[in-house]
């Protein structure tokens, strides 16, 4: 992989505000967790800060466990069967995993986008918007709270322009990346605390990674942004932080601009320069 | 000799004579595609003669009277089958109130659970049940329902025809949940979605144009079922609507009909018949077009 791809972000500039670690609040943290698929281990023993209002992105080559890592922190990895964690993923201090703890608000206070975008083929535009905000209270919110927090989140994600004439009309009538944003809206309209991002870009063009990036950087401080991508440009265009993973450990954690410039272990420094992977 | 030789090489080796053993493939492909064609025009044919011939023998018999006037003794002409196209609606009616939930019930559980030792073995029995020939299924409703209680009853044909439909509408509910992609599943559980609303208003909702689909195939497959009925609806000459009585039923009527000595009759089967069929293509027609959602095709 060439370490001198031409940026196709010129908006975004590499993050300068100063991210020193030690003063900052995790909003989450990872201690020494183990994530199985039966008898394989796929995260080896990771301890990782998440810190609040920053975005932070994980990269490693292909089934290095970030992904799964991911998918630890809001509880999909038990989803499949045969899956099991070890350890403990604290959210403002306490244990998600701790018993008594229901996956199922975990999730909502943590949100998650896919690869894929995946929009609910059955709903429109604005129903997919709020069928999170729509599952989460215990009497259905009105129509006119609906359209309210609809609005709201499809101009936090940048597509309300693109879409308000259309609000009724099926949500597979957008492009790919109209509907990656749909879906970052979707996981918004829940007003969660932390926003999972599974290579969200993977799957689309150039126009339209550049725009789901633009919002990733805008979302920083009001919400903490975990990110996998396999993209390390991506990684350095839009994170404060970057966690390099291989072989299911953490090898090692920095802020950005150091990371892709001083690394401090040899083998981060073997990958970003593109020796493997 | 000689010639016919180099012939033969040059189609093995193509390289050395192209635009021979080009025109001897094409050929060939010309030959494949008539014979599939051929057969696929035999595998419609039966239609169109049975519409022809249906068309010909029994449109001059339906009138109006057809629908809405009851049978006649024998020797008096006209007549109608009021009484066995109620019985077939009240058939339909039954097997559909019992088969379609228990059928989309189990093939929901077959699609969530495909991999548990009990949903193979329901899917198996599932198979077996739809190949089970239907006399058998009538001849185990009239041991079951009809022997005991020494009558003969239009419950006991409703539910003949359910245990006809569970398997098919089974299986294919089944389908069409496992063609909802698992990414929408995942989607809806990361949005804090239980599990029981991921399966109702994500997976259900989306596969439910094919569901409705299955469940019309299997309404028109049954609709016509005569074996299932010979021992357990019975037939009926009179109006009835009641569920522990006999009843007539289309398919029962136009087999007493055909079989009677009288031409009246003939002609009233002749009729029968193709108001059955025509029936069982307008509720192809309509899940054909109950594919299509509000949103175009669920599946692309």
């Amino acid at each position: 992989m060439p370490t001198t791809e031409p940026r196709t972000l010129t908006t975004v500039a590499a993050p300068t505000v100063a991210n020193g670690a030690a003063d900052a609040q995790p909003l989450v943290s990872v201690r020494a967790l183990d994530a199985y698929f039966g008898a394989t281990r796929a995260v080896r023993d990771v301890s990782v800060d998440f810190v609040e209002g920053q975005v932070t992105a994980i990269i490693g080559p292909s089934g290095c466990g970030k992904s799964t890592l991911l998918r630890c922190l809001n509880r999909m990895h038990e989803t499949i069967a045969g899956a099991r964690t070890e350890g403990e993923v604290l959210l403002d201090g306490k244990d998600i995993y701790a018993r008594g703890v229901n996956p199922i608000a975990v999730r909502r206070r943590i949100g998650m986008v896919f690869q894929r975008p995946t929009p609910f083929p059955t709903m429109s535009i604005r129903d997919n918007v709020v069928a999170g905000f729509r599952a989460a209270g215990h009497t259905a919110p009105s129509r006119a709270e609906q359209d309210q927090i609809a609005e709201w989140a499809l101009r936090r994600s940048a597509l309300w322009d693109e879409v308000k004439d259309r609000l009724r009309e099926s949500a597979m009538a957008l492009s790919g990346g109209q509907q990656q944003r749909l879906c970052i809206a979707r996981a918004l309209a829940t007003r969660p605390r932390v926003l999972l991002l599974d290579e969200p870009t993977a799957s689309l063009d150039p126009l339209s990674t550049q725009k789901v990036e633009e919002l990733v950087y805008e979302l920083r401080g009001d919400v903490t942004v975990v990110i996998v991508t396999h993209n390390m440009q991506q990684a350095a265009r839009v994170s404060d932080r970057t966690a390099f993973m291989l072989l299911g450990e953490l090898v090692e954690v920095a802020p950005t601009t150091r990371m892709f410039t001083s690394p401090a272990d040899a083998r981060t420094e073997a990958y970003i320069t593109g020796r493997f992977g | 000799m000689n010639t016919r030789m180099s012939a033969r090489m040059s189609t093995r080796m193509s390289t050395r004579a192209p635009r021979r053993s080009v025109r001897a493939r094409r050929a060939r492909s010309a030959v494949m595609i008539t014979l599939t064609v051929v057969a696929a025009l035999l595998a419609t044919l039966p239609l169109i003669f049975i519409l022809a011939l249906l068309l010909t023998q029994g449109a001059s018999s339906l009138n109006w009277a057809f629908f809405t006037a009851m049978p006649r003794p024998v020797g008096e002409s006209g007549g109608g089958m009021a009484n066995a196209l109620a019985g077939t609606v009240m058939l339909i009616t039954i097997a559909s109130a019992l088969g379609l939930p228990v059928g989309i019930g189990a093939g929901m559980y077959l699609a969530e659970h495909r991999g548990g030792r009990l949903a193979s073995v329901v899917r198996f029995l599932s198979d077996v049940l739809n190949g089970l020939p239907s006399i058998v299924v009538g001849i185990f409703a009239w041991q079951f329902l009809v022997r005991p209680v020494h009558r003969f009853s239009a419950l006991a044909g409703g539910i003949a025809l359910a245990v006809m439909m569970i398997p098919l509408v089974t299986r294919t509910t089944e389908e069409m949940i496992r063609l909802v992609p698992d990414a929408l599943r995942e989607a809806a559980l990361a949005l804090g979605y239980p599990r029981w609303r991921t399966s109702l208003t994500v997976v259900l909702r989306t596969a439910l144009p094919g569901i409705v689909t299955g469940a019309l195939v299997a309404v028109a497959r049954i609709a016509g079922e005569t074996a299932p009925l010979l021992f357990t609806a019975f037939g009926n000459q009179f109006w009835s609507t009641s569920l522990t009585q006999p009843i007539s039923a289309l398919p029962l009527q136009i087999f007493s009909y055909a079989i009677s000595p009288y031409d009246e009759w003939h002609a009233l089967a002749w009729a029968g018949a193709l108001v059955l069929l025509a029936l069982v293509l307008v509720i192809s027609l309509v899940a054909k077009f109950a594919t299509r959602s509000r949103f175009g095709s669920a599946n692309d």
